[in-house]
């Protein structure tokens, strides 16, 4: 061994070529099976990619950095289950580009969030935390409110996601501007289109403002996660299932 | 040494060229961006791209034209090392104060947050401070030293000409860049990989020029043998070049706007993202620093290093296991088991070969462990070793299941990853820099040795407060969420369990300014050291550090060799 280290360490590029191969191994064997074994590629029913108006919501969630305190993603533990409801599926993140588990608790998990406070809590929550709940350590996010959506070309970021592997239609990414004009107003002509593409949608004026604010998009998000699997119909047990 | 070595001057015109071109595509594109692009956030950076690429050209040509880029190949290459010094302890005080911000802001939320300011908020500025501190201060700092020991231990200047600058200031704009970004949301919000694609894009040719320049200054050295640093420098360098272009494939919406989205989704992402994430502690934090603790602890005790056996075997399995360890951050997640059991797995073995590290170090001190008493740079030293065995023993034990389990998602992660980037990459660091910046400005010593020791014992005890501030709230957190009262009920709402945190949170942010305050001294310490005041007294004679002997011990080039 030491006669190959000998070696090794005359030579720069033996040694770079050395540290290569070694490095390699690892996230190979790690990596490379999870694009193809079943646990991590099953299909769930109830699974859709996000509506328009809940992926602009999700950016939002990502552009102020929310996975920081906040994670999505339930453990198999009892207590977790107790509080925040059914462990996290794999399948449950399978259109998330990029994934928002987080690693960090500051603030609860929020991947069952969806349904559980009305959409004047979420307002009130997330332009004032403390107003709602006094010992909270949440930064304000009043500003949501007065932002309009920049959605004008959005239809881009839907064909991103398609190209990205995520099964947007031709449909959706054409509709992607008028969809998220529909999802804020109940009495829009398209709704019963809309709820057809995006089953389980929430359709409602958000934030209770006549625009289209950043806050309308996060509180779609924030009440839609975690809503669209079943688990009342869910196996965990079947096969196909078991991890 | 003959007296005709001294005419031998060269210049560096050739490298212009290549620099160039890229100066002037990414001008172009960046004046496309600002232009045509419809993406207002894109905007701002669009212009500072225009700026410092004008800024490189003008530089160049100017360069040129006056003859500025000469050089004498007899002499090593300092100039860049000392911008680099630099470079890192401004980064260090940027990072150090936003992270002290943050942690006040948590300690403190009806006073340090404005809600018609955005960009103060705590998720834009977290990013900022564990890019500024990992990136800027500690990316800077390993820059420089590796260039500064790639020379000494081959013998040889810097390969490259002005590529070495190139790679400084390519860095440091790709740091400008990030930082600005997340403050105005711009993020991809994977882990300590949060810059947008064209960030990345940059950073990944400016990194493939430090490779190439550290490489080709191995391949012209003049030393038979690579001496130990420069492999682990090596695989710091290489191996983040691969974590960087794997983990931050994505698809921009449009090429010239601001948002992306990442190419893996889910469980494939989150895996990547870990495999990325561990290993940037793996690479960067751990071979990176462990290559300054192999050249500036036997250089500042004057003896040879312990083990050279022990240094082969745990440079090869640190690598090789490090790798592994990923998973270990997706513990009872929707990651499956076996991923799981195998990042715990090659996370516990990954104890044995730290330690083989740690002793290596420690070990060098054999004989000259008196230095640790009267030598504050040699004990900032040591002692970031120490903490470097610390924080790998207590990473393989928070990799168990069970024991993750309780401290995930909790503020003992906090104080495990503070543990090591204080304790270790920060005092190392500071020894690091005491070390080099009277060699770098010829200076017999540091300005003053007293204000080491005072930066000693401030940055200690601010890891005191802050680890044990965070063990406790992490530890307390974690049995307050699965606590269960005698009726089989969740004893805790989430919300006591943020209030029973404010203590600790307070403990963590007086740690935390101590540690800054600490780096301060070492800001004044370093100032006067330069200006030659104090003890910094200049070394006699006017020769350049590669030709006469001095206290950093150099072996002189020689002709022809």
């Amino acid at each position: 061994m030491s006669r190959l280290h000998d070696f090794m360490e005359k030579r720069s590029f033996a040694l770079l070529f050395g540290i290569l191969g070694v490095v390699s191994i690892g996230g190979l064997v790690e990596i490379a099976p999870l694009f193809y074994i079943d646990s991590t590629i099953e299909k769930v029913e109830g699974m859709r990619p996000y509506s328009p108006l809940e992926l602009a919501g999700r950016d939002i969630y990502v552009r102020e950095g929310c996975y920081l305190c906040h994670s999505q993603m339930i453990r198999p533990l009892r207590d977790e289950i107790e509080r925040y409801g059914h462990y996290s599926l794999a399948a449950e993140s399978m259109y998330d580009h990029p994934f928002q588990w987080s690693s960090k608790r500051t603030g609860p998990d929020v991947a069952r969030v969806g349904g559980k406070y009305s959409d004047e809590w979420h307002v009130g929550h997330l332009s004032a935390p403390r107003s709602l709940v006094p010992d909270s350590v949440m930064p304000p996010y009043k500003f949501l409110l007065e932002t309009k959506l920049d959605y004008a070309r959005y239809d881009r970021n839907l064909l991103a996601n398609k190209r990205l592997g995520v099964p947007y239609t031709d449909e959706m990414v054409a509709l992607a501007i008028s969809d998220i004009e529909t999802q804020v107003d109940p009495d829009a002509d398209d709704f019963d289109g809309f709820m057809a593409r995006y089953p389980k949608a929430v359709v409602r004026n958000f934030d209770g403002t006549d625009e289209i604010t950043e806050m309308d998009a996060i509180i779609a998000y924030m009440q839609m996660l975690g809503t669209l699997v079943d688990f009342d119909e869910y196996q965990a047990e079947t096969h196909g299932n078991e991890r | 040494m003959s007296t005709q070595n001294t005419s031998i001057i060269k210049n560096n015109n050739g490298a212009v060229l290549p620099i160039g071109v890229i100066v002037i595509l990414g001008f172009l594109w960046a004046l496309f961006a600002a232009a045509r692009g419809d993406d207002p956030t894109i905007m701002p950076h669009a212009y500072m791209f225009m700026f410092a690429f004008a800024l490189a050209s003008f530089a160049l040509v100017y360069g040129i034209m006056e003859n500025k880029f000469v050089y004498d190949p007899y002499e090593y290459d300092d100039s860049v090392i000392r911008a680099g010094v630099i470079a890192t302890v401004f980064w260090g005080i940027a990072g150090m104060l936003v992270g002290v911000i943050i942690a006040s802001q948590l300690a403190f939320p009806n006073f340090m947050y404005f809600e018609n300011m955005p960009w103060t908020n705590f998720g834009r500025l977290r990013p900022l401070h564990t890019s500024g501190v990992i990136f800027g201060f500690g990316g800077n700092a390993l820059i420089a030293t590796s260039f500064y020991i790639v020379q000494r231990t081959c013998r040889t200047r810097l390969a490259g000409g002005l590529w070495p600058w190139f790679v400084f200031w390519g860095y440091n704009l790709f740091l400008v860049i990030a930082g600005t970004g997340y403050l105005m949301g711009i993020t991809e919000s994977k882990e300590y990989a949060e810059p947008e694609w064209y960030a990345d894009i940059w950073l990944t040719i400016v990194w493939i020029a430090y490779l190439m320049v550290f490489m080709l200054t191995l391949v012209k050295r003049k030393e038979k043998h690579i001496y130990v640093a420069n492999w682990f420098f090596l695989s710091f360098i290489v191996t983040i070049a691969l974590l960087h272009v794997v983990n931050n494939l994505s698809l921009p919406v449009s090429f010239l706007g601001a948002k992306s989205y990442s190419a893996f989704s889910g469980v494939q992402d989150a895996m990547t993202q870990w495999w990325y994430g561990h290993n940037a502690v793996g690479f960067f934090l751990t071979t990176g620093f462990l290559g300054m603790m192999y050249y500036f602890i036997p250089k500042r005790a004057d003896r040879p290093i312990w083990s050279y056996k022990l240094s082969i075997v745990h440079f090869w399995t640190v690598i090789f296991i490090y790798i592994w360890a990923g998973p270990h951050h997706l513990h009872f997640t929707a990651l499956p088991q076996w991923t799981q059991t195998m990042g715990m797995v090659f996370s516990i073995m990954l104890w044995m070969p730290s330690w083989g590290g740690m002793i290596n170090g420690l070990m060098t001190l054999s004989g000259a462990w008196d230095k640790f008493r009267v030598d504050p740079v040699l004990r900032l030293l040591v002692i970031s070793v120490a903490f470097y065995g610390m924080a790998t023993f207590e990473g393989p034990l928070m990799a168990i299941r069970y024991v993750n389990a309780l401290s995930h998602y909790t503020d003992w992660t906090i104080g495990h990853v503070h543990a090591g980037a204080l304790g270790w990459n920060g005092m190392i660091t500071f020894g690091a820099l005491y070390c080099m910046v009277p060699w770098l400005w010829k200076k017999q010593e540091m300005y003053s040795l007293r204000m080491v020791e005072w930066h000693f014992w401030l940055a200690l005890i601010g890891i005191v407060f802050y680890v044990s501030a965070m063990w406790v709230s992490g530890i307390t957190q974690g049995l307050m969420w699965r606590a269960y009262n005698d009726l089989g009920f969740l004893e805790y709402s989430f919300i006591e369990t943020v209030k029973a945190m404010k203590p600790y949170y307070i403990i963590r942010a007086v740690g935390g300014a101590l540690y800054l305050s600490g780096m301060f001294v070492l800001t004044f310490n370093i100032w006067m050291t330069i200006k030659g005041k104090g003890g910094a007294k200049a070394l006699d004679g006017v020769q350049p550090v590669a030709r006469k002997p001095d206290p950093t011990a150099i072996p002189e080039l020689a002709l022809g060799e």
